[in-house]
């Protein structure tokens, strides 16, 4: 598998009128042909926006002021608008996670769909209509030839997401990017759409970025993961270390506050004290600091840099725990779960 | 909640409830149908348990919620509290017991009005009951900010200044102030980020616990329906499909829409995910047509013929469910 997308320490700001606010600060990961990433986190702390910087689809006051988003060995962050439009929906295809408003209500889901298939593809109007239909059936929607004249409206929500994931899939993207596409749906809906997600994925072999907050859907879908916290990337392996070995104090605290069905009756959910930093605000050293379990004075004052701390496997952690305290710390959580 | 449950006297009952909306059309608003968004819904709530209430948009968990405080009312049925039927009385009657039925709502941002302090906000139950002086009220706001766990010094401030998790805590402090008997706590994690939900949980668990409160707890995340339940009630299209203490939902469910409902969910742990999961085709039809016979019967993998036919009754003693074919001890 070769290397598709890297994203290396970027960083996004807004320009408002109380001055520059970042909101993705160092951000990095890369990625492989075929391969999964999610990028998991609270409100706020980032993950949406790095979908966005990488898309140029920010608002008009943000812009990506340092790093590289190499896409193919080309510098997305350095991209026009013109080299942009070739990309978006063609290479690079996103889905969103409100079905409901990303469709246009006044054109027909057929308009829609073949607008990027004839710009992309140079299909003619009436093989574009076909390869639509193909799509359509592709994504399991039933009676795909009377639907395709429909208007948004007359679907539901499960529908729509379908007809955004036909849409982002039909010029063949290398990379699709998902911005929380099943948070809006039911249980059973979502089940549905993670199990088409993961079909198409293998017959297409698209490379996915999967945003979203909900760690039960990483572990059904990531190859990898990269949990971010207020603006940075905190820890970054693949989804089987992440598990069953998480190290970050903040993914820790994540996985425990999370009421679960398979959790034993009686026990208590850890909670993580406190609310996550605004970004007007950010803490100088780690951003972590005032809710972190083990916070030390050096945190306060110093910054942590996001490091491998293992030879073996890819598994990176922005924590200076790991530094020296490693061996202590394991120590200590190994304490922690004896007595609870 | 120790006591079997037949010796004890339900706090509140629900019979038969059902809330129709009337679906209407032309320059006479004629009705030309109903959609049926609660349709003859029954359960028993005992005092100092949580009943949780879960079920897919449009299962009519919220209005049934909001029927019970008669922010809706009901089209047909009785809720009988303290031997009265709500249901049924005035709304001048029905202000007086709401000081014992209150509710928490979902979105912690449109529920607090943005031109109040929280001192305000939190006294004017008091004031408008007539229980309580200013300063008593006053004094009252102190307290209870400092059960929720808000330091007393933000009773000046306005809700935009909060966090969504701290909002959460005012709307629950809100609901306390009246020192209700039960309240109706309709989706109040579903808005917040994980760790901050915890928080919410923890602090509506806490507070059963010290006050002595019932709760009808409605969500569709069931992680945390089963972490603050006692008994579940599953609904689908207004019904009722399955009801039974948490653990025989989670361990022994009956109803294959339970069973699927729980099979869908995705599990956090990546060693699980090829496991043979359930997953069903098809929408949840909508309430303003419901398919005839057992409304589940269009997603059903096990529909018969008499599914089609005829709605299952809602049978059993202490693990109801409406089903023809209900699975029956399948671990056993």
């Amino acid at each position: 598998m070769s290397e598709l997308l890297k994203v290396d320490k970027i960083k996004t700001e807004f320009q408002t009128d109380k001055g520059p606010v970042t909101s993705v600060d160092e951000v990095s990961f890369d990625l492989k042909e075929g391969e999964t990433i999610c990028l998991v986190g609270e409100s706020g702390c980032g993950k949406s926006v790095t979908s966005l910087s990488i898309m140029h689809l920010l608002d008009r006051n943000g812009s990506v002021t340092e790093g590289s988003i190499l896409f193919e060995d080309k510098d997305l962050a350095k991209a026009t608008e013109a080299q942009m439009r070739k990309i978006r929906g063609n290479d690079i295809s996103m889905i969103f996670q409100e079905p409901m408003t990303s469709l246009n209500p006044v054109l027909t889901i057929g308009d829609q769909l073949t607008e990027g298939i004839r710009l992309h593809m140079k299909y003619s109007k009436s093989e574009a209509k076909k390869y639509a239909i193909e799509m359509l059936k592709k994504v399991g929607i039933p009676r795909a030839e009377g639907i395709i004249d429909e208007y948004p409206h007359k679907l539901s929500g499960g529908m729509r997401q379908r007809v955004m994931i036909a849409m982002a899939l039909s010029c063949k993207p290398k990379l699709l990017i998902a911005d929380e596409p099943t948070t809006a749906l039911d249980v059973t809906i979502q089940a549905q759409i993670l199990e088409l997600m993961k079909k198409l994925r293998e017959e297409s072999n698209t490379a996915i970025i999967l945003i979203t907050h909900d760690l039960g859907v990483v572990a059904e879908m990531a190859d990898k993961v990269a949990v971010m916290y207020a603006g940075q990337v905190v820890e970054e392996t693949d989804v089987y270390t992440l598990f069953d070995n998480p190290k970050h104090p903040y993914t820790l605290g994540l996985m425990e506050s999370i009421p679960h069905i398979t959790n034993p009756d009686d026990m208590r959910l850890t909670s993580i004290p406190g609310s996550v930093p605004s970004a007007r605000n950010m803490p100088k050293g780690c951003r972590f600091y005032d809710r972190c379990p083990h916070a030390m004075e050096r945190c306060l004052a110093e910054k942590p840099e996001l490091k491998s701390i293992e030879d073996k496997q890819a598994h990176s952690i922005r924590c200076f725990l790991y530094e020296n305290e490693e061996k202590d710390y394991e120590k200590k959580h190994a304490e922690k779960e004896v007595s609870s | 909640m120790n006591m079997p449950l037949d010796q004890v006297k339900p706090l509140l009952q629900v019979k038969h409830l059902k809330k129709y909306y009337p679906i209407k059309k032309g320059v006479i608003s004629k009705t030309v149908g109903y959609v049926k968004a609660v349709d003859d819904v029954s359960f028993d709530i005992y005092p100092g348990e949580t009943m949780g209430i879960v079920g897919e948009s449009g299962c009519g968990k919220s209005t049934t919620g909001r029927s019970l405080v008669r922010l809706e009312d009901p089209t047909a049925g009785q809720i009988i509290f303290q031997g009265k039927d709500l249901a049924n009385i005035s709304h001048k009657e029905m202000r007086k017991l709401r000081t014992d039925l209150q509710i928490i709502f979902q979105d912690p941002y449109s529920s607090l009005n943005p031109r109040k302090r929280i001192g305000d906000l939190l006294a004017e139950p008091l004031l408008a009951h007539k229980l309580a002086t200013k300063e008593e009220a006053d004094k009252k706001v102190n307290e209870i900010m400092e059960i929720v766990g808000l330091p007393k010094q933000y009773k000046n401030r306005y809700p935009h200044q909060f966090s969504g998790g701290q909002r959460q805590r005012i709307g629950i402090a809100r609901a306390l102030m009246l020192r209700p008997k039960l309240i109706i706590c309709d989706e109040p994690v579903s808005a917040l980020d994980v760790s901050i939900q915890a928080q919410v949980l923890n602090l509506l668990k806490d507070l059963q616990k010290s006050l002595n409160l019932t709760y009808v707890f409605i969500a569709h995340g069931l992680g945390a329906v089963k972490y603050i339940s006692d008994r579940i009630t599953v609904m689908y299209l207004g019904k009722v499909m399955e009801l039974a203490t948490t653990r025989d939902i989670f361990e022994n469910p009956k109803h294959p829409y339970t069973e699927i409902l729980l099979n869908a969910y995705p599990i956090p742990n990546p060693h699980e995910r090829n496991r043979n999961q359930m997953v069903i085709e098809g929408d949840v039809p909508s309430p303003a047509n419901p398919p005839k016979g057992c409304v589940f019967h269009t997603r059903c993998p096990f529909a018969k013929d008499i599914c089609r036919e005829k709605a299952p009754e809602l049978t059993g003693k202490a693990h109801l469910v409406a089903c023809h074919f209900p699975i029956d001890e399948r671990n056993a």
